[in-house]
């Protein structure tokens, strides 16, 4: 005979530690040392005159009374402003024209050949980029720029914004051309012949198809790029230093000059921590306007 | 509408040879079907005659125009993909609309021919709606009418039905086929499934491994298919292909194989011994079988091995050794496991193959040719 069957139920497990979290430790561990402390230690460094001799020198609001009364501020905002928006649009619009150049265009090796060039510099140390574009720009006849149209212009001193903005749009384009040409990828051939069959040309077909379903996409990298450009300074710092006069100087260049050339810790992080803020307000703005919380709906309903 | 004349069409993607030397003719207004395996070339031909692939070899002829080097925009050319392809981020009418646009409909004109054959169709009031909030059949219907909104000369349909549901199929089938009568438009349809290629075509032309194998009425290629392959894909329950030899047994002319011996009528004894092989491969309908409790000639006894009653009749298998053998049983015959019965095949029905895979029919007719 078959022994009788007891359903019992299940006994209540003791507390214990999820297995996961042991697993988490290491990298939490990084995160705090490395992002966590540092952005309260500048929250209150803000809040302090701290210069070279180091003393924690807590003086209220000052520094932001400062930041406010700055002259030279107007210009680096205006500077940002020009910088931030001229390059954004080099990273997205060129990064969208190499995109879909080099995946709709061209055959699949050699827009593969292609894009592995372009991103070259991304994979370079700044400094061995910044260097090559220095020769290029180089105010002598030996300058390669000055050879090629024949006179003698000292682009860095002249055009000082120009070329920080095409300096830094070339190597940005890259991103989105990456970004971009694997969601083209990922569009099913079939709407491209689909399209084709209906009587598209190319060019309608990327005007029609292509870039509607590229809007997650674009949404991504300007966001992307709109943080990263506001905050990143280190080709600026290479190829021009802000110079001359401040006529390049943007906001996160002006911040690391204030704190680490003046030795202004305490203001220079008063100016960082501004601009962290409208960081996040832009980049609030932008969710909003790309309707951010709708595509994620989208996303998840199907 | 339009003719279509493929001729030795060939198609190679790098080393693959996706269609090999195909050669096909459809009258106009015709509807006809390639059949296939999946990779047999069918929807390779189908997006070569759209202009999407360019042929390695070979010509396409519309109406005796060549259009080789027509673009797909030029070919008046209506493709229902498999997938559908509506376009995500347009409207169900903004999808219809595309082709008009694109070819500078005026608006007036473009809105009357999205409502006409959407009412065609039966999908007027999906137009306001996003491709995604429809069902698999809505979508399918969206992607008839774009495809015919332009009133194409030719309608290609790719495996316009294996998304559906099977109820589903069955009315589209109906419904297509319809749209296609009331049309006239000259049609080819790409599928794998022999039920939609036989059901809705004039003619079936069946590919295997981008090689043209039969092209003919339904009727002919289930009663005379030419080959091995041909016979083995088309049917349902599928053709019994067993390997005999052919070999006086008994003092009668029979076909033999392991546990398994069929004595031959007189016509098929004469047509095998004037034959230089001895080796073929027997082909029995399980509809081409008669079951007998008694003993008749040119049968073969067999144990009932296991039934499978499929409400109209029983299907009935056998096993003689290694060889398994299905007859369909009509309803009136009890059949049980373990019975001893004598299969009686109808011998004008049953096919022979040569070991190259080509009936023994086709063979003499060849002869008859050359000679």
């Amino acid at each position: 005979m078959k022994p009788k069957r007891v359903w019992r139920r299940k006994r209540a497990i003791p507390i214990r530690i999820p297995p996961h979290i042991p697993f988490l430790l290491p990298f939490a561990f990084l995160v705090t040392l490395f992002f966590f402390v540092p952005v309260v230690l500048n929250i209150l460094l803000a809040f302090t005159d701290m210069d070279f001799a180091m003393h924690w020198n807590f003086v209220g609001l000052k520094n932001y009374f400062r930041f406010f009364t700055d002259r030279i501020i107007p210009k680096v905002l205006l500077n940002t402003v020009i910088y931030v928006t001229a390059t954004l649009a080099i990273n997205v619009g060129l990064g969208l024209v190499l995109g879909i150049l080099s995946t709709y265009y061209v055959p699949e090796n050699v827009g593969l050949l292609f894009r592995a060039i372009w991103l070259l510099p991304r994979m370079t140390p700044p400094v061995v980029y910044a260097l090559l574009w220095l020769w290029v720009l180089d105010p002598t006849e030996y300058g390669l720029l000055n050879m090629l149209i024949g006179q003698n212009v000292n682009w860095t001193m002249q055009h000082p914004l120009g070329v920080v903005i095409i300096v830094n749009g070339m190597v940005g384009a890259s991103f989105g051309m990456i970004i971009f040409s694997a969601a083209i990828k990922s569009i099913p051939r079939d709407y491209i012949m689909a399209a084709q069959v209906d009587g598209a040309s190319n060019w309608q077909i990327v005007r029609r198809i292509i870039i509607p379903l590229l809007r997650w996409p674009l949404m991504f990298v300007t966001s992307w790029q709109t943080l990263s450009l506001l905050t990143s300074y280190e080709y600026i710092l290479l190829v021009t230093d802000g110079g001359p006069f401040y006529k390049s100087e943007v906001w996160s260049l002006y911040a690391y000059h204030t704190a680490f050339s003046h030795q202004l810790y305490g203001y220079g992080a008063a100016i960082a921590m501004v601009l962290v803020i409208v960081a996040i307000v832009v980049t609030m703005i932008m969710l909003k306007i790309f309707g951010f919380r709708r595509l994620m709906e989208l996303a998840g309903g199907g | 509408m339009a003719s279509i004349r493929l001729e030795r069409l060939t198609k190679r993607f790098g080393k693959v040879v996706a269609v090999n030397n195909l050669s096909l003719e459809v009258r106009d207004g015709e509807f006809i079907a390639l059949l296939g395996p999946s990779g047999c070339g069918k929807t390779t031909t189908l997006l070569m005659i759209a202009g999407i692939y360019r042929p390695t070899e070979g010509k396409i002829y519309f109406d005796d125009v060549l259009v080789n080097d027509v673009a797909p925009k030029d070919r008046y050319v209506g493709l229902v993909f498999q997938s559908y392809a509506l376009y995500p981020h347009m409207r169900v009418y903004d999808n219809i609309a595309f082709p008009l646009r694109l070819a500078k409909v005026p608006r007036k004109e473009i809105d009357r021919k999205v409502h006409e054959v959407a009412k065609l169709t039966k999908i007027e009031e999906l137009l306001d709606r996003m491709p995604g909030q429809l069902s698999g059949g809505q979508q399918q219907r969206v992607a008839l009418c774009r495809a015919l909104v332009k009133e194409p000369e030719i309608l290609l349909l790719d495996e316009p039905l294996s998304n559906l549901d099977a109820r589903l199929r069955i009315e589209t089938r109906a419904e297509i086929k319809r749209l296609q009568r009331e049309l006239g438009i000259t049609s080819i349809l790409v599928t794998h499934d022999q039920v939609e290629a036989l059901t809705m075509s004039e003619r079936v032309a069946v590919m295997h491994q981008g090689v043209l194998q039969q092209y003919g009425p339904p009727d002919e290629l289930y009663d005379r298919p030419r080959n091995l392959f041909v016979a083995s894909f088309i049917g349902d329950p599928p053709m019994n292909l067993i390997p005999v030899e052919f070999k006086e047994t008994n003092g009668k002319p029979s076909l033999v194989a392991d546990g398994f011996v069929l004595p031959l009528g007189e016509a098929w004894g004469k047509v095998l011994g004037q034959m230089d092989q001895g080796k073929f491969t027997l082909g029995i309908r399980p509809e081409d079988v008669r079951l007998s409790t008694e003993k008749e000639e040119n049968a073969l006894l067999g144990e009932v091995f296991l039934t499978e009653p499929l409400g109209g009749g029983t299907l009935v298998h056998f096993r003689f050794g290694e060889i398994s053998f299905r007859a369909l049983a009509s309803r009136e015959i009890k059949v049980e496991v373990g019975d001893k019965l004598w299969i009686v095949p109808d011998q004008e029905k049953m096919h022979l193959f040569t070991s190259d895979g080509l009936s023994v029919r086709e063979v003499g007719r060849q002869d008859a040719h050359q000679g």
